[in-house]
């Protein structure tokens, strides 16, 4: 009988509970179900042994890049990845073409979401007009039109005043604010982390201050308004310093990190490979062990894959004149456990808490949880597979990946969202 | 193409360049005997190379940057440059490039260092092709992987890029499978220009082992200065880079070199300094207040000539900004040796060319 799921024999690991144990779990309509109160015969079982049962992941920062530009990625492609990578639920970045800062162009994502998404979609608006960063953007008819979150990832807003107003209204209006920081009169032109491979290089250096600087500012403004502010992509040591001071202090502060943040550094730039300039840029070793520190503390709150997907002739130029950003939707999971796990930072519960139940959590979305009547969002991980990172076999069509021929360890074998199988390997 | 519509032109710009160089007048008398090119049907005709380098064979495709190369390669690649020298002195032809294609893909402008390798192609009996901004399809737009491409398809054996980003020589010697030579890209190398000040200093002090260099001005945006600091380090030589703090950030430590932010107190243990061109344009970043204070803290005037030893050695490479970086009559005076570092220019570029076909013969064909 199709829609009633018998996941047989895996490790259950529901963050949301605590739970951790090997076991049966069953879906059923689209829901967690409890067997005692449906006739046994009609699971069609999947064997999960070996494997993690979790629930689905969720991340909160991916560019789906539609409306603007399919070539590079679209609604569909983008969440096929995302379930490929284990993905139950996306939250898409506003910098498209045009910006999300207007309720029809919501509207249209979410109705092309319905109508093509393989995950769920969940967009955000922009903080200000065409991510401009000078005029508020109709933050309320945004909320209104389904939006979860505010941002002008890509940009941020340079005038303070501005920035304080923006805090002021979505504090009034109860939606998180996800800030890229980054001060761009002192990043201005950089290129890839201010420091001794920038200076060997000749490129132009990125200094931390930039990003500094703006969490510093961001941390007072949402002390002074009441706004939540959720950092996004940290990636310097000063950073997570300034949030773990603010955490401390009582300041309702998140931050994420991507897996390249915590995998790589500005060294990999030797080369002056493309594919590993993203925005912010990779850091020194220094910032790298920050930022595992500042998960394992839990001054970062989640991993997120800041998913940038480009196409390879515009990633194929002369360093300067390349993009910024990297697919990172399908090999956020492995990477995260290669950083994390492998080095017995986290265990995977802890790992999958991360990545499902608090991202759902400073977002209140659905999902992150395997409690009996939830919506079956649910991944099962092979913790153990061995596979070789091949950019041209995602199904993303961003090949632009920093990982291309990384052995990694572990993968979803099967996503489903709400009982229904999405990916299957 | 045939050979002929070379020979003229050759001759011509000999001409032009060669009045001003010592080393330069010497070999003229060397010229006359390979001006005569042989033709297509003479291609039998035995031609001489430079003997295999003492310190080894050459195994490289490209010369990306001196940061990568071991002293060794360096050394042979000086040592290369005088045997071209003696070669040209003794009036025998070398030609070591007879049938190979150079094209110098000049994308960003330069005189003194396009002409330096087009005559090191055609004096090794290269046919030479140039391109620059203006005349080629990138300002139609075409990426700078399609245009050395489609250049190679025409048949270019060696690719001499100049570019204005940093990385770009790297970008192409990852793509094509002729070889590159990175005749400046960005901030980051300039490779012969770093062996010909090499070459120099070598020339007029007998070593570089032990000698003190001061490396002067903007060495944060500086190709020349990086591929400098590498080669001088690797022969061990001692360095110290000055500079006003905006221009010189203290991560040049890592580099193996002192740092000084003041000119006067470096200038008595300079045996050589190299004075750096200074780009207008960092004024308007907020780089420096002034030119006329960045003269007054850096600019080589005679007084500050008097602190130096009186042997020093004053290199820029070029082109001078008479009055800033230096006072017009010293680039002028006995102690500037700006001219033999052009004539080593040339020399250096004739050795890296030779170095790189005899990879290329060896390796060429089976690519």
């Amino acid at each position: 009988m199709s829609g009633f799921y018998r996941l047989a024999g895996g490790r259950i690991v529901d963050p949301s509970c605590g739970r951790d144990e090997i076991g049966d779990l069953f879906v059923a309509a689209g829901r967690i179900a409890d067997p005692a109160s449906l006739p046994q015969e009609s699971w069609e079982r999947i064997d999960a042994s070996g494997c993690i049962v979790a629930p689905g992941l969720i991340d909160l920062h991916v560019h789906l890049r539609e409306p603007g530009d399919p070539q590079k990625e679209t609604i569909a492609s983008g969440t096929r990845a995302a379930a490929a990578g284990g993905f139950t639920a996306v939250v898409a970045m506003p910098n498209t073409r045009p910006p999300a800062d207007q309720p029809n162009t919501i509207g249209w994502i979410r109705e092309r979401a319905k109508e093509q998404g393989a995950v769920r979609v969940y967009p955000t608006g922009c903080l200000s007009e065409g991510r401009k960063g000078e005029k508020l953007a109709p933050l309320g008819s945004l909320r209104a039109a389904g939006v979860v979150a505010f941002t002008d990832d890509g940009g941020c807003i340079q005038d303070a005043g501005l920035m304080r107003r923006v805090m002021e209204y979505a504090a009034m209006l109860g939606l998180p604010i996800l800030e890229h920081c980054e001060e761009t009169s002192v990043s201005g032109g950089g290129t890839m982390h201010e420091g001794y491979w920038s200076t060997v290089l000749g490129l132009r250096g990125w200094p931390s201050l930039a990003e500094e600087l703006i969490v510093s500012r961001d941390i007072l403004l949402a002390e002074l308004t009441g706004a939540r502010l959720h950092c996004q992509h940290l990636s310097t040591a000063g950073s997570v310093r300034l949030v773990r001071e603010a955490k401390r202090r009582g300041v309702a502060v998140s931050a994420e990190v991507t897996p390249h943040h915590l995998a790589l550094t500005d060294g990999a730039l030797v080369d002056y490979d493309t594919n590993f300039k993203m925005n912010p840029p990779l850091g020194s070793e220094a910032d790298r062990e920050a930022l595992l520190e500042g998960i394992a503390d839990g001054t970062i709150d989640l991993i997120a894959s800041d998913h940038a997907p480009h196409c390879s002739f515009e990633k194929e130029v002369e360093f300067d004149r390349a993009p910024f950003g990297v697919v990172g939707l399908e090999t956020m999971l492995a990477v995260s456990a290669d950083a994390l796990v492998k080095t017995k930072i986290l265990d995977w519960p802890a790992l999958i808490q991360r990545l499902s139940t608090v991202p759902a959590r400073i977002l209140g979305l659905p999902g992150g949880t395997l409690t009996a009547g939830a919506p079956a969002d649910l991944v099962v991980i092979d913790p153990n597979l061995e596979w070789i990172v091949d950019p041209q076999a995602f199904l993303s069509r961003g090949r632009n990946s920093p990982f291309a021929g990384w052995e990694l360890r572990g993968r979803a074998i099967l996503t489903m969202v709400e009982g229904k199988i999405v990916w299957r390997l | 193409m045939s050979r002929s519509v070379w020979g003229p032109e050759a001759t011509g710009s000999r001409g032009r360049v060669g009045d001003k160089s010592q080393w330069w007048s010497k070999t003229l008398d060397g010229w006359n005997s390979f001006c005569h090119f042989p033709s297509a049907m003479e291609s039998e005709t035995p031609r001489e190379e430079l003997p295999a380098s003492p310190q080894g064979r050459w195994k490289r495709r490209h010369l990306l940057g001196l940061r990568e190369l071991e002293k060794e390669e360096i050394l042979g690649l000086l040592d290369a440059a005088d045997e071209v020298t003696r070669y040209l002195d003794s009036g025998r032809e070398l030609l070591s490039l007879q049938g190979l294609t150079v094209v110098n893909l000049f994308i960003e402008p330069s005189t003194r260092t396009r002409v330096s390798f087009e005559l090191a192609a055609k004096r090794l009996g290269a046919s030479v092709l140039e391109i620059d901004q203006e005349s080629s399809s990138i300002r139609k737009g075409e990426t700078l992987k399609d245009t050395a491409r489609n250049l190679e398809a025409m048949g270019a054996d060696f690719l001499v890029l100049r570019h204005s980003a940093a990385g770009a020589a790297h970008f192409l010697a990852d793509r094509v499978r002729s070889s590159v030579i990175n005749a400046g890209d960005g901030a980051h190398e300039h490779p012969t220009q770093g062996l010909l000040d090499l070459l120099t200093i070598r020339r007029r002090l007998g070593k570089i082992e032990g000698v003190r260099v001061a490396i002067v001005g903007d060495i944060l945006h500086s190709r020349v200065a990086r591929s400098d600091i590498w080669g001088l380090r690797k022969l061990g030589a001692e360095i110290a880079l000055v500079g006003p703090r905006t221009l010189l950030p203290e991560v040049f430590e890592r580099f193996g070199a002192r740092l000084s932010w003041e000119l006067d107190p470096i200038l008595p243990w300079a045996q050589v300094v190299i004075l750096l061109r200074l780009q207008h344009e960092r004024q308007k970043e907020g780089m420096f207040p002034s030119l006329g204070e960045y003269v007054s803290l850096y600019g080589l005037s005679d007084s500050r000539l008097r602190r130096c030893p009186p042997e020093v050695l004053l290199m820029h490479p070029g082109p001078i900004e008479r009055g800033v970086e230096i006072e017009s009559e010293l680039a002028d005076g006995p102690s500037s040796v700006i001219l033999n570092q052009v004539a080593s220019g040339v020399a250096v570029r004739m050795a890296v060319f030779a170095q790189l076909a005899r990879f290329h013969r060896r390796n060429g064909e089976a690519r």
